[in-house]
C-alpha cells in the first residue's frame, strides 16, 4: 500500500493535517465534509489524500448532508469520517442521534472555536463538551475523546476508529482550534504497526437478519453490509432485533437503549484514557484535558517548585467518565480544580464525581486565549 | 404489458415479517411500490445489489417492507445518506423512496444538490401535496388554495414543481405521472432505474385521510378524478397558455439525457489526481 | 531548557514559514521538541502576523512564548506590540527599515540586532521575500538554539521547488552577518 505522506518517520505538521493522515493510516476511506474554521485544513488533507489511495472525499451541501453521506458510507463497510467546528457541529447532531440508534461506527472531529453561534471562527474553545456527549437528543451513551498535543490527535485519531468499529458507535474527536493549528512533532508508524479494529460482521445470513441481535452477549451486534445479501433494514426508530419499527413498546424501547448504553458504559475501563502527573502524593488536584491541560502541566511543575503540592489528572476520553475515579481523588486531596476552556462543563461532571469529599472549583476561560500557566497558579497558590 | 401475478411480487419482494404496512385506507404508497418492484423484477435486478434509502414519512416507511438492504433515515436526508452509499461501493444501486415535503421541504437542498452532482440513483417521490405522517400539514408542493391543518384557510404560499426543478438543476432523467397513469409509471420507473445519472419519477399519489378529508375528497377515487382534472399531459400543456395551465400540474417524461454521473467523474478525477502527482503515467 | 521564539511581522514577509522552519528544525532534525503556533484569522489576512515557537529538550508543556528570550520583530507594529515581551536579556532582531519609532530605553534590557533585513535580502538574492530565511540564519548564529545543518535541511523541507538555492543562500547570508554579529564587527 503506497501513502501520499511518508509513514515510519516523524513529521512536524498540524494538529488538524495529523488527523487526516492518521484517519487514513487507521482505514478511513471516506470523508465528506463541509468547509469551516478550524476544522478545513482536515478536509483540505483529506481531499488530497483520499484520490490517491482510492477514497472518497466529498464537498457535501452542509453539514447534515457530510454526517449523512459518512454514516451512509459506513453501512457500504467502509471506515469513514467527517470533520467541522461549532457551528457544524450543532447542525450534526440529529444525524449524530440517528448514528448512535443505528449503531454506525464513525468518526465526527469537532475542531472547538468560540461560540455559541459563529462566535469566535479562528480561536480556540472547550465550549462543546456537553454538546458532545448530550448534544443529540434522547437517552444514549457516545465516546469522546480529547487530544491536547498533535501527536496525541494523531494516535487519538485512530484510537476514535478502532473504539468506532470495537463497539460500533460513533465516537467524537473533541480538539480545539489551538491543537488544530499548531505544528508538532509526530511520529508516524510503520503503516504494518498500527493496531486496527474492524467490525464484527455476520457470521452467517440468519445474524445479518438480526442486525440488532446481541449474539455475542458484548452488547455489539455484528453489523450487516450493504450489497452482501443480508437485506438488513436499519431505521432510527425504535426498533427490534430484526430491526423493525416497534415504537410503542416500553420493553423493546427500553432493551435496544440500554443496550446502547450499556455496551459503552459498562466497558468504560477499556474505554477511559487519562494520565497523571505528581497525583499520587498531592494536597490539591487539577483536572483538565486537551489544550487546557497542557498549561495545567506547567502550573504543576511551578506550584510543586514552591512547595505546594499539587498534582494533575488529565483526561484524555471525557466521556464515558469516571465518576469513581474522581471520588478517590476528592477522598485524599483537599481540593479539586478544574481548568478547562469555558464557563464550567466538564466541572460539573468532577463535582459530581467528589460526591463532596472535596471542594471543587473551576479556572474558566474564555474569549480565545488558552488559560496562561499563571491563570491557574494564581487560582491554586 | 404483460403484469406478473401479484402473489409472486408480494412474496418475491416483500417482508412478510414486517407486514401489515402502516399505509391507511386508498393511500397511493402501495401502488407505487408495487410499479417499482414490477419494474426491478421485469429488468431482473438481483434483490442483493440495490439498497433502498429513504427519509423520514409515510412514503419513507417503503424500504422497511421490502426484502433489500434499507436505510430509513431521518427526514429530509435520505439523498445525503445516498451520496455515502453510492460514492463508497459505486457497484450498488440505490433507489430512494421519499415523500414530496421530505425532498421538497427539510430536504431540499440535498435534493437540488444531489442532482446537480448527478448522483446516480433512482428517486420515486410520492406527491401528495400534503404532511401526511404528521397529519395534513401544507407541504411546498400544495397548490394554492389547497387546505391544510397550517393553512386551515386555504394555502397562500406558491407550490413548488418538483419536477421541473428537478430538471432545471440538472437531472438525467425526470416523468412524472399520477397513480393512476400506472403503464406509463412504470415505463418511467423502469426508464429511471436503467439511467446512470440522477433519476425522478414523481406521482401524484392519494392521501385521503390526511389530505383529501381536508379538501372535500374523502375517498381515493375522488383524489383520482381530481388528478385527471388538474393533470395536463405535456404534449397538450405545449400548446396551453401560462395563464391556461395556472393550477395544472403537468404530467409526461420531461427530460431524458446522459450527463456523466458523480461516481463517473469521481473514477475519472481519481485518475487525473493520481497521474498530476506522478503515481501513474 | 526550553526556549521561546516570537516573531512578528505582517502578512506576505513569511512570519509564519519562518516559525514552521524553525520548529521543524529544532523537532525533526535536532531531535528536540518544540511546538510552533500562530495568530490565525482576521489578523492574518494581509495585516499583522505572528508566529511562535517554543523548543525545548523535553516536552512541551504550555505551547505559547510567555518571555521568550528571542524575538524577531519585522514592523513597528509587531515591535511596539511585543518588545516588552521579552525576557531580560532577551536577543531581539529588528528589521530596522521598517521600525523607524524605537524605544532606546526598553531596549537596554536586551541584546539588540537592528539591521535592514530586507534590503539585505534582495541584495543577496534578488529577493526582498528572502528575507525570513535570512534572518532565520541570523537567528540561528547569534542563538545556537538549533544546528546550522538543521535548519538548512528545514529550510530544503519547506521552500517551493526550484528556489532552494536561493534560499540556501539567504540562509549563509544570514549566518555570516550573525557571525559578524557575535565577533562585534557589524
Ligand atoms: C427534523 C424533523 N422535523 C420534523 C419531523 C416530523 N415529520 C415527520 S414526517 C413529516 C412530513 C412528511 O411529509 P412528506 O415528506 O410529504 O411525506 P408523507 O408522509 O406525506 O409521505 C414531518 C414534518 C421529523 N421527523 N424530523
Amino acid at each position: 500500500m503506497r501513502y501520499p505522506f511518508s509513514v515510519g518517520r516523524s513529521d512536524f505538521i498540524q494538529g488538524d493535517e495529523a488527523i487526516a493522515r492518521a484517519a487514513i493510516l487507521a482505514g478511513c476511506r471516506f470523508y465528506a465534509g463541509y468547509p469551516i474554521t478550524p476544522a478545513s485544513e482536515i478536509f483540505e488533507a483529506m481531499a488530497l489524500y483520499m484520490p490517491l489511495v482510492d477514497g472518497v472525499s466529498i464537498q457535501m451541501e452542509d453539514e447534515l448532508g457530510s454526517i449523512a453521506a459518512v454514516i451512509g458510507a459506513s453501512w457500504t463497510g467502509a471506515k469513514a469520517m467527517t470533520a467541522t467546528s461549532g457551528p457544524g457541529f450543532s447542525l450534526m447532531m440529529e444525524n449524530l442521534g440517528y448514528a448512535v440508534m443505528t449503531e454506525t461506527p464513525m468518526v465526527v472531529v469537532d475542531v472547538q472555536r468560540g461560540g455559541p453561534s459563529t462566535g469566535q471562527p479562528t480561536l480556540a474553545a472547550q465550549g462543546d463538551v456537553m454538546q458532545a456527549i448530550w448534544g443529540t437528543h434522547g437517552d444514549h451513551s457516545i465516546i469522546v475523546l480529547t487530544p491536547a498535543t498533535v501527536q496525541e490527535a494523531f494516535d487519538m485519531t485512530i484510537r476514535a476508529f478502532n473504539l468506532a468499529e470495537k463497539y460500533r458507535t460513533p465516537v467524537v474527536l473533541l480538539t480545539d482550534g489551538e491543537v488544530g493549528h499548531m505544528r508538532e512533532r509526530v511520529n508516524i508508524p510503520d503503516p504494518d504497526e498500527i493496531e486496527r479494529i474492524y467490525r464484527k460482521i455476520p457470521k452467517s445470513k440468519e445474524q445479518g437478519k438480526y442486525p440488532f441481535r446481541d449474539w455475542d452477549g458484548d452488547g455489539v451486534p455484528p453489523m450487516p453490509v450493504f450489497g452482501r445479501g443480508y437485506r438488513a433494514y436499519i431505521t432510527g426508530l425504535t426498533h427490534d432485533e430484526r430491526g423493525k419499527p416497534k415504537t410503542v413498546e416500553a420493553e423493546i424501547h427500553e432493551s435496544l437503549i440500554r443496550r446502547i448504553v450499556d455496551k459503552i458504559e459498562k466497558n468504560k475501563k477499556d474505554i477511559i484514557d487519562y494520565e497523571t502527573f505528581d497525583l499520587d502524593d498531592a494536597d490539591v488536584a487539577i483536572v483538565s484535558y486537551g489544550i487546557a491541560s497542557r498549561s495545567a502541566i506547567r502550573a504543576v511543575k511551578i506550584l510543586r517548585k514552591e512547595g505546594i503540592k499539587a498534582g494533575l489528572l488529565k483526561l484524555n476520553v471525557v466521556w464515558p467518565f469516571d465518576f469513581e475515579m474522581i471520588e478517590r481523588i476528592a477522598e485524599r486531596v483537599n481540593r479539586i480544580y478544574v481548568a478547562e476552556m469555558n464557563l464550567g462543563q466538564v466541572y460539573h461532571l468532577v463535582k459530581e464525581g467528589a460526591n463532596g469529599k472535596a471542594e471543587v472549583e473551576l479556572i474558566p476561560k474564555i474569549g480565545g486565549e488558552v488559560h496562561t500557566p499563571k491563570d491557574i497558579i494564581e487560582r491554586v497558590r | 404489458m404483460y403484469l406478473e401475478s401479484s402473489y409472486k411480487i408480494r412474496d418475491k419482494y416483500l417482508r412478510t415479517d414486517m407486514l401489515p404496512t402502516m399505509f391507511c385506507p386508498g393511500c397511493g404508497i402501495g401502488s407505487v411500490l408495487q410499479f417499482t418492484l414490477r419494474s426491478i423484477e421485469e429488468l431482473g435486478w438481483k434483490q442483493d445489489e440495490v439498497v433502498w434509502v429513504s427519509g423520514i414519512g409515510c412514503s419513507s416507511r417503503v424500504p422497511g417492507y421490502v426484502n433489500f438492504d434499507g436505510l430509513h433515515t431521518t427526514h429530509g436526508r435520505a439523498l445525503a445518506f445516498a451520496t455515502g452509499i453510492k460514492m463508497a461501493n459505486p457497484d450498488l444501486k440505490v433507489v430512494v423512496f421519499a415523500g414530496d415535503g421530505d425532498m421538497s421541504a427539510i430536504g431540499g437542498n440535498h435534493f437540488i444538490h444531489a442532482i446537480r452532482r448527478n448522483l446516480d440513483v433512482t428517486v420515486i417521490l410520492i406527491n401528495n401535496f400534503t404532511y401526511g405522517m404528521t397529519g395534513g400539514q401544507v407541504a411546498p408542493t400544495a397548490l394554492k388554495g389547497l387546505k391544510g391543518t397550517t393553512a386551515p384557510y386555504g394555502n397562500f404560499e406558491n407550490p413548488f414543481d418538483i419536477s421541473q426543478l428537478a430538471v432545471a438543476a440538472g437531472a438525467n432523467y425526470v416523468a412524472r405521472w399520477s397513480v393512476f397513469n400506472y403503464v406509463q409509471g412504470m415505463n418511467s420507473i423502469k426508464k429511471a432505474l436503467q439511467k446512470k445519472g440522477f433519476s425522478l419519477v414523481e406521482f401524484l399519489s392519494p392521501c385521503p385521510v390526511s389530505f383529501g378529508r381536508r379538501n372535500r375528497m374523502k375517498t381515493a377515487p375522488e383524489l383520482i378524478r381530481w388528478y385527471q382534472k388538474i393533470t395536463v399531459p405535456i404534449s397538450k400543456a405545449k400548446k396551453m397558455s401560462p395563464e391556461e395551465l395556472e393550477g395544472k400540474v403537468i404530467i409526461g417524461e420531461f427530460v431524458d439525457r446522459d450527463r456523466p454521473s458523480l461516481d463517473e467523474e469521481y473514477e475519472r478525477y481519481k485518475e487525473r489526481a493520481k497521474k498530476l502527482m506522478g503515481w501513474e503515467e | 531548557m526550553r526556549k521561546e521564539v516570537l516573531i512578528g511581522g505582517f502578512g506576505g514577509q513569511g512570519v509564519i514559514l519562518a516559525g514552521v522552519i524553525l520548529g521543524r528544525a529544532a523537532a525533526v532534525y535536532d531531535g528536540l521538541y518544540a511546538v510552533q503556533t500562530q495568530a490565525y484569522g482576521p489578523e492574518s489576512r494581509g495585516g499583522a502576523s505572528r508566529a511562535e515557537v517554543v523548543i525545548s529538550d523535553e516536552p512541551v508543556d504550555y505551547p505559547k512564548a510567555l518571555n521568550p528570550k528571542y524575538l524577531i520583530l519585522l514592523s513597528q507594529e509587531a515591535y511596539d506590540k511585543y518588545l516588552s515581551f521579552g525576557d531580560d536579556g532577551a536577543i531581539i532582531l529588528i528589521e530596522e527599515e521598517l521600525v523607524p519609532h524605537r524605544n532606546k530605553e526598553l531596549e537596554e534590557r536586551f541584546k539588540v540586532y537592528a539591521l535592514p533585513f530586507t534590503e539585505i535580502a534582495e541584495n543577496t538574492t534578488g529577493l526582498s521575500l528572502t528575507m525570513n530565511i535570512l534572518v532565520l540564519g541570523f537567528l540561528t548564529k547569534v542563538s545556537g538554539i538549533i544546528k546550522e545543518e538543521s535548519i538548512e535541511k528545514a529550510v530544503l523541507d519547506a521552500v517551493p521547488k526550484g528556489t532552494e538555492e536561493l534560499n540556501l543562500k539567504a540562509l549563509h547570508k544570514g549566518f555570516e552577518l550573525g557571525k559578524k554579529a557575535l565577533n562585534g564587527e557589524l
